[in-house]
């Protein structure tokens, strides 16, 4: 269906289904009670969870298939994010100007840094893509202020000349007069889920995006990047110049980074050049390990994985530990909350390096071959013979 | 005049003479090898041949257009293939999809942008890879891992791709090389029957003198970046200076 195999489709059905019931899926704690911190059914942290999703199936074109590793995609994120507010200054609210001129500049410019990165591979190319977008950092924070507003970051004012605003246009990001800010509410019982307009843009880009990268890994195109990853001497001894092949793979996670970059601005319309330093480069890197580089939902797993930690375990404090080892005896509650102290509030970052190396060492697959593992440990009871042809048939990217 | 025209070719490397006026004329449809000691030279001419390495003196002309210091991928496309010495191959695709790219690279170039087909639905690659694969008697491993198979299978595979992108000339280095005997008839086997089975030039580097003999029609023997003697197996066999550039002087 829809031009893919039926493992493809479920796959794509999956995500589908997961995009546009998310706002319930990530509420399954009732508002007030003690688990609602846990609640990531909120516009803003599904708007982040979408965006970097489709940042890491673009990244995962390239790193995954190609195995070229980039530490500089975070220059088109910024990219895109900046043309977005630009078409906002000049034009209007509408978003959908800005949007294709975030996908068209992002490839100019991964063109261009392409075209002289991917003269050298390895460790060269990845200190090569590092330095041009800490260059694209640098010159966004002060010499190009003219473009980019410095470090105060580019916003709109009522000064700028918006030509096609009229009275009727929302004064906010929207979608020919869908205000991305708008959400809708469903109370039920005691739970509340939030149904918000940018989100369920987001999510049909994501599907969108999801759908394009599934195809792009099944055609011959997907094969060739493969292959370079795989050999690079029989594929020049086969006829093929793998330069233009990871050329284009390198415009084309060029270009989902720039959407997701103007995804970001269209949510809310404010472009900083902190959105191009390496270490956001570096996120999309450990979300596309974490979730299984060149795996197909493995970096929108990896994305996921990552904002839910950086936006919730982040929030657990003391007292909220307090709270859940009351029932222990005092001093063995405190000594119980020391321990836990610092992996939990602002020391999230050392339960996610410690959860990154565990994975990297013990599935080096990501998240997806945990999940594989896991289905082949229920699949071997009923069925101790078909475990030979399944491994055997798991194994190419999926 | 041949289909492969190796002219005056000199190749140094600091104060090493590698190679020192080779000349090498290669009749089509015919098979030739190219042997010879240790540090003769070999290895060096064949990557002259396939642009690896441009020479700094002398030309080669395959079918009379000049390939020095063309790209790789463009000698290949003018109908050059080559195996390695040990097999290079895409280990971490399946072997039918590591037939389906020399197929790609016949139909389509050397690069065409061909992002949302889907390439199993190619079916005239997929039939022509089957039918490859089916000649070399590969078939019952279309999707084996191409990396856990065997020396001799990777072998297998790795001229099997030659094949399919019709070549007209296939330069073997040292096909059979740390192959078991069983292996290695079978190599010598698949590689009579692709003499036999179509129209194509095969140049060979080999040390293995079963290989050498039971394939070749003509021998060029090199030492010391030149060529020693060039004539059919029978007269080499028995050539004084074959003898002594591979035995010593002693010996002769």
């Amino acid at each position: 269906m829809l031009g893919l195999n039926r493992k493809d489709f479920l796959l794509f059905l999956v995500v589908t289904f997961l995009a546009l019931f998310a706002p319930i899926l990530l509420n399954p704690f009732p508002v007030g009670s003690a688990m609602a911190q846990f609640n990531a059914g909120y516009p803003d942290l599904m708007q982040r969870f979408v965006i970097f999703g489709i940042f890491a199936i673009g990244f995962n074109i390239l790193f995954g298939l190609t195995g070229y590793l980039s530490f500089g995609h975070a220059a088109f994120l910024g990219v895109g994010s900046y043309s977005v507010v630009w078409m906002y200054k000049l034009l209007d609210y509408n978003i959908l100007p800005g949007l294709f001129l975030a996908i068209v500049v992002s490839a100019v410019f991964a063109l261009l840094i392409g075209f002289i990165s991917l003269r050298r591979s390895g460790i060269y190319f990845s200190i090569l893509t590092l330095a041009f977008a800490q260059m694209s950092f640098s010159l966004a924070y002060s010499v190009l202020t003219p473009i980019t507003n410095g470090e105060t970051g580019l916003q709109v004012y009522t000064s700028d000349p918006q030509i096609l605003m009229s009275g009727f246009s929302p004064s906010s990001p929207h979608l020919f007069g869908l205000v991305m800010n708008d959400s809708s509410y469903l109370k039920f019982g005691g739970w509340e889920f939030t149904f918000n307009n940018g989100y369920y843009l987001c999510a049909v880009v994501l599907m969108v995006a999801f759908y394009l990268s599934i195809r792009i890994f099944r055609s011959p195109f997907g094969l060739m990047l493969r292959a370079v990853k795989s050999n690079q001497t029989r594929l020049n001894y086969t006829g093929l110049n793998p330069r233009p092949y990871t050329l284009a793979a390198f415009v084309i996670s060029g270009m989902y980074a720039g959407l997701a970059g103007g995804l970001m601005a269209a949510m809310d319309p404010l472009a900083g050049a902190e959105r191009m330093q390496w270490t956001a480069s570096g996120e999309v890197v450990l979300m596309t390990i974490l979730g299984g580089a060149g795996t197909l939902i493995g970096p929108i797993l990896g994305a996921g994985f990552i904002k839910y930690f950086e936006n919730i375990f982040s929030k657990i404090n003391d007292s909220i530990l307090h709270s859940w080892f009351a029932f222990l005896p005092d001093g063995l509650e405190d000594a119980v909350v020391f321990i836990i102290h610092p992996f939990i509030g602002k020391g999230w970052h050392l339960t996610l390096g410690i959860l990154f190396v565990l994975v990297v060492v013990f599935l080096p697959g990501g998240l997806v071959e945990g999940g594989q593992r896991i289905a082949r440990l229920f699949r071997r009871k009923p069925a101790d013979k078909t475990d030979n042809d399944t491994s055997a048939k798991t194994d190419p990217a999926e | 005049m041949g289909i492969l025209e190796v002219k005056d070719v000199g190749k140094r490397f600091g104060g090493l003479q590698a190679l020192g006026d080779v000349n090498l004329s290669v009749a089509e449809n015919s098979c030739h090898a190219i042997i010879g000691p240790n540090g003769a030279g070999k290895s060096t001419l064949l990557n002259v041949l396939v642009g690896k390495l441009t020479p700094d003196t002398g030309s080669v002309m395959f079918d009379g257009q000049s390939v020095l210091g063309l790209s790789a991928h463009k000698i290949n496309q003018m109908g050059i293939s080559r195996v390695f010495q040990t097999p290079e191959i895409f280990g971490a695709l399946s072997v039918l999809e590591n037939m389906m790219i020399p197929c790609f690279a016949k139909r389509d170039g050397s690069f065409r942008m061909h992002a949302i087909e889907n390439m199993m639905r190619e079916k005239d690659i997929v039939d022509w890879a089957d039918r490859i694969l089916a000649d070399v008697n590969m078939a019952d491993k279309r999707h084996m891992h191409a990396a856990s198979m065997s020396r001799g299978d990777k072998r297998r595979l790795e001229i099997a791709m030659c094949l399919a992108q019709e070549p007209r000339l296939l330069l073997l280095d040292e096909p059979t090389a740390g192959m078991a005997r069983a292996d290695t008839n079978n190599t010598i086997d698949l590689l009579k029957q692709i003499k036999s089975e179509r129209d194509i030039t095969i140049v060979i580097i080999e040390h293995d003198m079963h290989v050498v003999f039971s394939l070749a029609e003509r021998i060029t023997v090199l030492a010391q970046g030149s060529p020693l003697v060039e004539d059919t197996p029978e007269n080499i066999k028995g050539h004084p200076k074959v003898r002594e550039a591979y035995l010593g002087e002693a010996a002769a």
